[in-house]
This record gives structure tokens, sequence and C-alpha cells, in this order.
């Protein structure tokens, strides 16, 4: 700590390079902590999947439905404790960028019987199961976009038009559930399935997937195997899968996303190297007579390389820290992403890339600096 | 008096290249305790490397250099940067102060080597500018003082841990005539009143009248003039 007012004022010697470094460092980290949090968000099912709990699909795409009338027939399945279902509605609030939440039609009795996860009370429950135009949301999602019990909000449909031509569908807020689990998403609306058939201009009868709880002792495999072989040559045949892989499938529709963002991410943090590198290889430069009498007046070899190493890790943590930190407040606030937060590993992350980079990027002119001549660098200057 | 520095068989060869250049030549040289020691010479003849030796910068090829107790030619790197730390004030032509640091903590950093804490650090700082006549420009930074007065800083510097040895090279180089004065003096006074030994080299025989005895230094070996 004694030698933190020196590292302190090396650090801000050349202050408007200093300052575009530390900006540049404060892109990359929001940046980061944007690009994880998008990534934490499409993958966060496949870590939060119940294994007890399987998704039917149809086999051929996602996107394909499937009959409702295959819910009581999966029901009598041996080994099938309870059955739900949903669609995906792909509807917008207001703007089409706000299309930030899902929103899926279910049956509000099953389909909360089959995720014991989320917290809604028994009255809001029962309220919105008796208004055909009745919805919930999650209470992330109700923060961010402001929505209360009670309110009357209208989504435009961008695959579902009504039966008289209109995009707009209307709901009545009728309860918002949470959860405990901190790692869980509230972030999504669901309605009425019977409302939702009934006013649909197309695709009448049909459901997007099936959940289902297997009971206990049942092997999950043997359920899922039973299930396909049941439809197996029907116009529809199933593919029945875990719901973590039914997860992953659904996150994979939109790309490779942990790819996507860990090229990215590889590709800014390589450039903020070289940014910060060069930033320690000039200031190092500069100030080799400075450096020289230090050694002279007793400064040991690794001291000196401690000193250039700590202004090199506080540049990144002063960048990376203020771009992280509001990251994370802009997150917070949900008026960028609703719903999305930075989790908690991001930040670790974060802080790991933070000092590691700053260590790699000062090591070089570390070593420069630790390694120089007293004899040599003076006589530079004399 | 006592030597508190003693060179024996000293030599120091470079290597320029695959030529190995002869800067000293079997030195023989003892600097009592409390002595005043101006070296001139021609460039290259080997002034500052003996100051290098002397201050544990450089090592010799042959022979031993020994200041104090500590004999300087076997002492491993840190073990040199730590003696230094504790035993000896450098004074350079330019200064070499830091130039984002005040004056005070300029003078305060061989203390940063030490255990003492910030207010005991900045107390003996304090002391040092006092001495070199400084104390009200302790918040100065470099950019904001004369010549003269950055040198002072450099010499505030160099005896703030209260080293027995100080050693100036062309200390007075960068300086006009009567700011020169001014420093010498300061040396003088330091010699004096303050007990310290001092070794410095000068291409300037005005600068030299100062010490108590001037060594001239030629082709390696070295002459000695007492002064008058």
């Amino acid at each position: 700590m004694k030698y933190f007012g020196l590292i302190w004022r090396n650090v801000w010697r050349k202050k408007i390079r200093t300052s575009l470094t530390i900006l540049s460092i404060f892109i990359a980290f929001l940046l980061f902590a944007f690009l994880s949090a998008v990534g934490k968000a499409f993958t966060a099912g496949e870590d939060l999947a119940d294994a007890e709990r399987l998704i039917v699909l149809e086999k051929v795409s996602i996107i394909n439905s499937l009959p409702e009338a295959y819910k009581n027939r999966i029901a009598a399945i041996p080994g099938v404790e309870a059955v739900a279902h949903a669609n995906w509605f792909g509807g917008y609030y207001q703007e089409p960028r706000n299309q930030q939440f899902a929103q899926f039609p279910v049956r509000p009795y099953e389909y909360f019987a089959l995720y014991p996860e989320f917290e809604m009370p028994e009255e809001q429950l029962e309220a919105w199961a008796n208004n055909r135009q009745g919805a919930v949301v999650g209470s992330q999602m109700a923060e961010a976009l402001g929505w209360e019990v009670g309110d009357r909000v209208p989504l435009t449909a961008t695959i579902f038009p009504k039966t008289d031509g209109s995009m707009t569908w209307e709901f009545d807020i009728e309860g918002i559930f949470s959860t405990d689990d901190p790692r869980f998403p509230v972030n999504f609306m669901l309605f009425q399935y019977d409302y939702f058939d009934e006013a649909r201009a197309h695709s009448q009868g049909s459901v997007g997937w099936y959940i289902l709880r297997v009971e206990d002792g049942a092997d999950p495999v043997t359920v899922a195997n039973a299930i396909d072989a049941q439809f197996q040559n029907s116009r529809y045949e199933t593919d029945t899968a875990t719901e973590a892989a039914f997860n992953a499938a659904f996150a994979a529709q939109f790309g490779n996303i942990a790819l996507i963002v860990s090229l990215i991410l590889g590709a800014v943090f390589f450039t903020l190297l070289l940014v910060s590198g060069n930033t320690m290889s000039q200031s190092v430069r500069e100030r080799i007579a400075e450096l020289a009498v230090l050694k002279t007046v007793g400064f040991e070899d690794r001291t000196v390389l401690g000193i250039v190493l700590s202004e090199s890790v506080l540049i990144m943590l002063l960048g990376g820290l203020l771009g992280l930190g509001t990251g994370w407040l802009l997150l917070q606030s949900g008026s960028m992403l609703p719903g999305v937060v930075l989790p908690t590993s991001s930040i670790f992350t974060a802080l790991g890339f933070m000092l590691g980079a700053g260590l790699i990027a000062g090591l070089f002119p570390a070593l420069k600096a630790m390694r120089l001549s007293i004899i040599e660098a003076l006589a530079v200057r004399a | 008096m006592s030597a508190l520095a003693t060179l024996r068989g000293v030599s120091k060869t470079y290597m320029k290249g695959k030529e190995s250049v002869d800067v000293l030549h079997e030195l023989d040289l003892d600097i009592p305790e409390g002595d005043f020691i101006a070296i001139m010479g021609p460039s290259g003849s080997g002034k500052t490397t003996l100051l290098n030796l002397l201050g544990g910068l450089d090592r010799p090829t042959v022979g031993t250099v020994t200041v104090g107790d500590a004999e300087l030619s076997s002492m491993s790197n840190n073990q040199l940067s730590r003696w230094r730390s504790n035993n000896v004030g450098f004074i350079f032509q330019f200064y070499n102060l830091l130039p984002v640091l005040s004056a005070q903590k300029n003078v305060e950093l061989p203390l940063l080597l030490t255990s003492f804490g910030g207010a005991e650090r900045a107390k003996r700082a304090q002391i040092a500018l006092d001495i070199v006549g400084l104390a009200d420009r302790a918040s100065h930074h470099p950019r904001e003082l004369s010549g003269g007065q950055e040198q002072r800083v450099a010499i505030a510097r160099a005896i703030v841990s209260d080293p027995s040895l100080l050693l100036c090279d062309e200390p007075t180089g960068d300086l006009d005539r009567e700011t020169a004065d001014e420093i010498l003096k300061l040396l003088q006074t330091l010699n004096k009143e303050h007990g310290k030994t001092i070794v410095m080299v000068t291409h300037d025989a005005q600068a030299a009248e100062y010490a108590n005895r001037t060594l001239h230094c030629d082709k390696g070996t070295l002459e000695t003039r007492e002064a008058a």
C-alpha cells in the first residue's frame, strides 16, 4: 500500500492517454456485461432444467406444431404424472424493439402444476383462470415494464393474427409470479390457451410443445421412448427429450450464442491487450531514467517489476470496474433488456479477466523495467 | 581519519562490441570518513565508472571495493539495492526527480524502502528539505522549480535516509555559476556540519576547489592533488 501513491501518480502521468485507455477498457467490459448477460439468458434454461420434466416436440422441427388431441394420449402413457402444453406467441409491446420477453399461451392450472418453482397468490391464479383474456407476468418483467395487476395491456402479434384480421391482442394482468431462486428468470408472460386458440386466425387445435412430469420411480428414458413410439408413423411424429435438451435446442434456433459471444469477446479482449500493452510499453519507455533512479536509491528489481505490473492492473481495474458496474446498473434497471441480469459468475469472470489482462498487458514492460541496467539507463540521459 | 571506502587493485573492463576497453586499471584508493573529494579528468577517463563502483551500481572486473563493513564486489544485486538504500545518496547532473511527484514525495522515495509510516516519512522529508533550504517548496512539483531548486530537492532525497556517503556526478553541470556555487556551498555544509563523506565527479575546476582534495583520473589511473 505504501507504493500506491507512486503507482497512482504514474498511472495519471499522461492523463489523456490513460483516459483513452480506460475508456477502451470501459467499453470492452460494458460489452462483456451485456453479452454475458444475454448469453446466459439464452442458456439459462439448460442449467435450471428439471430432470423429471420431459418436453415433447414435433419430430422434424421445433417450429412445427402438434395436435392438442395428443394430450390425453400422452397422459395415458404409463409413467406420465401430469401434462401441460404451451405455444410460442411472438408478440411485442408498443414497439417491435420491445420484443424482449416471451409470451406463452397455456392452461393456468396445468402449467403451474408442472412448474412449482413459480410462486403466485392462489387468488391471482384463480382470477386468471376465470378470465379468458387474463394473463400473468413474471415479476422481473412486470417491474421493468411498470405493469401491475389490473392493467390492460395490448400486444401486437407477429405470427398469429386474430380471426378479425387484427394483430392486436389485449390482456388483463391478473397476477404476477416470482421465484425464490435468483437464477431463474421470471421475465415472460403467460395467457390463456383457450382465448388464444379461439381467437387466432389459423392453426387452431395445435400446440407448440408438451411438457410432462414423470411419476416417481419411472424411468424418464422409457417414458420418452414410449411417447415417441405411440406417435410413430403418424402425421405428427414426436421427439421427446429432457427439458435441458429442449432448452438447448430452443436457444440454438438463434445460433450458437455461446460461440458468438465468445468470439466477440475474444476479439474485444485481444484488442484490449494490444491497447493496454502499448500504453504500458510507452509509459515505461518514457521513464527509463526515472526507473533507473528508483533502482539507484535502492528499489529492488522485483519491487520495480511489481510497481509496473500494479500500474497495468490498476488501469485495467479502473476501466473494467467502471464498465462492469455501468453494465450491471443498466441491466438491473431493466431499461435496456428487461429481465436480463448479469450473472454473478460473470462478475467473477470479469474480475478474473481484469486481473489477467492487466498482468499480461504489463508483463513485458515490467520485465523490461526490472532488467533495466542502471548504468546504461542513466548514461542515455547524460 | 579511518577509511570509509577502500578500493584495492580495482580494474574495470567493458566489452565494446568484440573489443575490450580498460576503463580503470589496478586502482588503489582510500577515502577517509568525512572527506570531500573531487574527481576530475577528461571524458572517458573512468570518473563515472569509479563513482558507480563506489555506489554499488557496478562491480569491478578485478579487485575489491569496500565501503564501511560491506564488501560490494561480492554482493548480489538485491543485496546491493538494500545496501544502497541505507548507506549511499546519489546526486545527478540532471537531478532525476520524478516529475509526477511533489518535492516532498520525491524526497520521501528512499524512505518507502524503510518501515517508517507515512507521518514519519513526511517528517523526515521535511527535515531534509529544511536542511537544503526548500521547506517552503515541499508541495511544488519539479516543473515548478528552478534548476538550482531541483538540485536541492535531489540533495534532500540523497540525505533523507542519512547515508554516510554522498556520490555526486557533475552536480553543477547543468547550472549557472551563481547557482552552482550555492549548491557547492550546500555540499560543503553537508560535509563539514553533517559529517557526510562526499565524492564528486566534475569537469569544473572551480567546483573542485570546494573539495578537500582533487583526484585526477586519466587512462584508468588516479593522481592526487590537495586543496590549497
